[in-house]
């Protein structure tokens, strides 16, 4: 062929903050709209026509990290526009999480999630297995009889979680509670607030904005990250309510744990252990096969932890479950009870946060989109 | 292997061609002359399906009847289109999206900024890449070959018929053929030639973007021209409009547009006027920016706007160039302040009271000035000023292969037994001059799947020979 093909040359060379980043891209996508139907990042964007840090915030905890709008888009490298629009806002998130983390001083833990994690988890269970031997050196199976309370008292369990619970869901409130600050959308209203959460609970942004699914490995559409998302969270939940409907039990109604089989928080625990396996299993198996340009890929490691970690909880409390009636009770329940722990101490500084302010965007955009655009573009 | 249909080529009509002619049975191999990550051609830029429809349907409001299409096609070709071939495309534009939904593409409500195209275009979710990926699928499912970076340079004939296509010393024989390869508007040489010098000795085409894939090369529209093809369309046109002159050479895409031209002025590098902004509606006038900003010295623009302007036109995707002052504004330009201050000063002093409104053909126009603006013309007086500098951006070519309703190639006005053709390769035939939204994607959609559903017809008549 006779024709010489002209090289590309790097027009748009990317730009060095995270936030920089999603701007300069964002620019080219406000101009193409060609994504408009996948999810609400692109119809949130084409309400403005600059994007600050309170924008791109707003705009990357909003991405789902589909990937529908990588495989569609014209300009994905090795265009020189280099537009990779999940890549971009998961870096960004990586900061929310970061830069609105409280205390501000802890937020650097998720810099160093894995260090963070394994820390954690080494804490929880030199903890419990410490106390366990210090508590019962010499018990048998038999004094114990399958109740964990024989193990460790249950006043002391309370005074060791409740202020880790407190302080989890004080230290999340205040990071949401300045991100939404960060640039209030307006009055919360029902309707706003009962679509936000059904967008939230169906995970209606991991549908690819058609039903078929998001993508994982390649440009192929699949619904199990959102099935295994879905194991997962709901899982969480379950056990969770388990937790709760035990402990309403306890101070309000005088019942004692251990419960039966058949008792709601066995039952809740049970299923929600379940869903806790199922779904951290297929999120890592499909986390190991997704496609290297989606996302930060830095930022992988961070997410099998977590999803170890969720797997681990539940795992163990199952063994447990079954195992409870042989001398094996101490260190069961100690290494349980220290992967809870550890889930729960890195709960603020670890990819759990993602919910919390992925729900916020969700609001935000469902209070804002409500609103009548103060752009008069031409043709609309 | 001898493959029953070859497809050269790897866009939205070379993908229907395949798909139509594997489901119809036969084993098809696709050659696309792009790597992988550049597949699909001039479809990846594309975005929407324009198509009749006789009453509301999922993503299109209201009617579009098969003669009020024809209607438009007939007025935006000034009547250089082939009636039957027209109709027959616009009958199956009404019929194709069933099909496309099969193959996975997946339809969407106009865009926002795209409202005035509701009722006559079915946009693709995603556009035309999540299209193209779709139909790859689709077609490595049904059992499709697909080779890339296999740019074939040239057919073998034998008189009219189809022997073989050549890529370098490789022979790929094939029992049909459909091409499918595009048009040569990404051919610089070959632009240069049909462009020519003009009379200040410039050669326009040297300073044009391509606005779309560079791998259509047109290399085997010359092959074929010099095998005796019958051609159609005028070499020297191309679909050319005014796009932001830092637009990359290749495939910049629908981004490089500049949308502000009827909200403000345009001046040529001697800071003149050259043309009325606001003749009609920037939808139906942004094509014909391309050829005026081709004709002007050095084939640059600057499209000046003032704060006014901000918000009411889609957003571009570079910065404009600011400035607080017209002087300041033009130094950074480039252009000479003092000519530059005296002709934004002389239209300001023309525009003529009047109610601005840009949704509608409003009565803000100029008085005594040559050229006239003769809708939105306001004052350029509230700074920020910006600027935006524009290029000739060619979008495609017309120059193609003299088809008929089975998409086959013709050869001294007799149509090959094995030889088809389809996408941008014979769009002059529909579309001699001119361009509507999304009419591209309805010819590359009905001759593909015309050309496939021959080429499969052929084979089948071979073997009853044959059997």
């Amino acid at each position: 062929m006779a024709s010489k093909i002209i090289p590309i040359k790097n027009l748009t060379p990317a730009t060095h903050s995270a936030e920089a980043e999603v701007a300069r891209q964002l620019q080219i996508c406000n101009a193409c709209r060609y994504c408009e139907g996948f999810c609400a990042v692109f119809p949130a964007m084409t309400r403005r026509l600059e994007f600050g840090h309170a924008d791109v915030h707003y705009l990357a905890n909003l991405c789902h990290n589909c990937g529908a709008c990588l495989h569609a888009c014209q300009y994905a490298p090795p265009h020189e526009f280099a537009v990779n629009v999940p890549k971009a806002m998961a870096t960004v998130r990586a900061k929310t999480y970061q830069d609105f983390a409280w205390p501000t001083a802890l937020g650097g833990l998720y810099k160093k999630n894995g260090l963070t994690l394994a820390v954690a988890l080494a804490v929880g269970l030199g903890l419990f297995l410490l106390l366990a031997s210090v508590l019962h050196s010499g018990a048998s199976s038999a004094s114990l009889n399958g109740n964990f309370y024989s193990v460790f008292p249950h006043n002391l369990m309370v005074s060791m979680f409740a202020p880790v619970f407190l302080f989890v869901a004080l230290a999340l409130g205040i990071g949401v509670t300045r991100f939404w600050r960060m640039s209030p959308p307006g009055p919360i209203t029902p309707t706003a607030a009962s679509e936000a959460a059904c967008d939230a609970a169906r995970l209606k942004y991991l549908d690819g904005g058609h039903g078929e699914g998001c993508h994982n490995e390649d440009d192929a559409h699949t619904l199990w990250r959102r099935r295994f998302h879905h194991f997962t969270f709901y899982g969480f939940l379950l056990c969770f309510a388990a937790t709760s409907v035990a402990t309403i039990y306890h101070y309000a109604l005088g019942w004692v744990a251990p419960y039966a089989y058949s008792s709601v928080p066995k039952l809740l625990g049970i299923a929600g252990g379940i869903g806790l396996i199922v779904g951290p299993v297929g999120l890592f198996w499909l986390n190991l096969r997704r496609h290297p340009e989606h996302g930060d890929s830095a930022q992988r490691p961070m997410d099998r932890g977590f999803i170890a970690l969720l797997f681990l909880v539940s795992a163990t409390g199952l063994v447990l479950m079954l195992f409870k009636q042989t001398g094996a009770l101490p260190t069961l329940l100690s290494i349980h009870l220290g992967a809870v722990m550890a889930l729960f101490l890195t709960m603020p500084y670890g990819k759990f946060a993602h919910g919390f302010y992925r729900v916020a965007a969700l609001l935000k955009y469902a209070i804002e989109r409500r609103q009548p655009s103060n752009l008069q573009l031409k043709g609309d | 292997m001898v493959f029953d249909v070859l497809v050269v080529g790897g866009g939205n009509a070379a993908l229907c061609a395949a798909l139509m002619a594997r489901e119809a049975g036969a084993s098809v191999l696709m050659l696309e002359a792009a790597p992988r990550e550049w597949r699909g051609g001039n479809s990846m830029h594309t975005r929407n399906l324009r198509c009749m429809h006789d009453a509301p349907q999922d993503v299109l409001t209201d009617t579009y009847s098969e003669e009020e299409f024809w209607q438009d096609l007939l007025k935006v070709t000034g009547g250089q289109t082939n009636e039957a071939l027209a109709r027959l495309t616009i009958r199956h534009s009404g019929t194709c999206r069933d099909w496309m939904r099969k193959h996975g593409v997946h339809f969407q409500p106009s865009l926002s900024g795209t409202l005035h195209l509701s009722r006559t275009n079915a946009f693709f979710m995603g556009g035309g890449k999540a299209l193209v990926n779709a139909y790859y699928r689709s077609a490595e499912l049904l059992g499709v070959q697909i080779r890339y970076n296999a740019p074939a340079d040239r057919i073998e004939l034998d008189g009219d018929r189809f022997l073989a296509a050549h890529i370098g010393n490789e022979r790929i024989v094939a029992k049909t053929c459909v091409l499918a390869s595009g048009g040569f508007e990404s051919n610089r040489e070959w632009l240069r030639e049909a462009w020519g010098q003009n009379d200040a000795g410039e050669w326009p085409a040297d300073n044009f973007l391509i606005r779309g894939t560079r791998f259509n090369q047109g290399v085997l529209l010359k092959d074929m021209m010099n095998a005796g093809a019958d051609m159609i369309g005028d070499p020297s046109q191309s679909h050319c409009v005014a796009i932001d002159a830092r637009a990359p050479l290749y495939d910049g895409g629908i981004v490089t547009r500049i949308d502000c031209v009827s909200l403000g002025i345009v001046v040529n590098k001697n800071a003149e006027r050259f043309y009325d902004e606001g003749e009609d509606f920037w939808p139906k006038r942004y094509a014909i920016w391309g050829r005026l900003v081709a004709q002007q010295p050095g084939q640059i623009g600057y499209s000046i706007i003032d704060a006014k302007a901000i918000g009411r036109f889609m957003p571009p995707v570079f910065p404009g160039t600011q400035a607080d002052t017209l002087e300041a504004l033009a130094g950074k330009l480039g252009l000479d302040a003092e000519k530059f201050t005296s002709t934004v000063r002389a239209f300001n002093a023309a525009c003529q009271p009047g109610a601005f409104d840009h949704t509608t053909l409003d009565n803000c126009v100029t008085s005594g000035l040559t050229p006239a603006k003769t809708h939105w013309a306001r004052p350029i007086d509230t700074p920020p000023y910006y600027g935006y500098a524009v290029r000739p951006g060619v979008t495609f070519t017309y120059l193609g292969l003299k088809t008929d309703e089975n998409a086959a190639v013709h050869f001294g006005g007799k149509p090959s037994s094995n030889l088809f053709v389809a996408g941008e390769m014979m769009a002059g035939n529909v579309l001699g001059k001119g361009y509507t939204a999304g009419v591209g994607m309805s010819i590359g959609t009905a001759f593909g799947r015309i050309a496939g559903t021959s080429a499969a017809r052929t084979v089948q008549q071979l073997e009853r020979v044959g059997g």
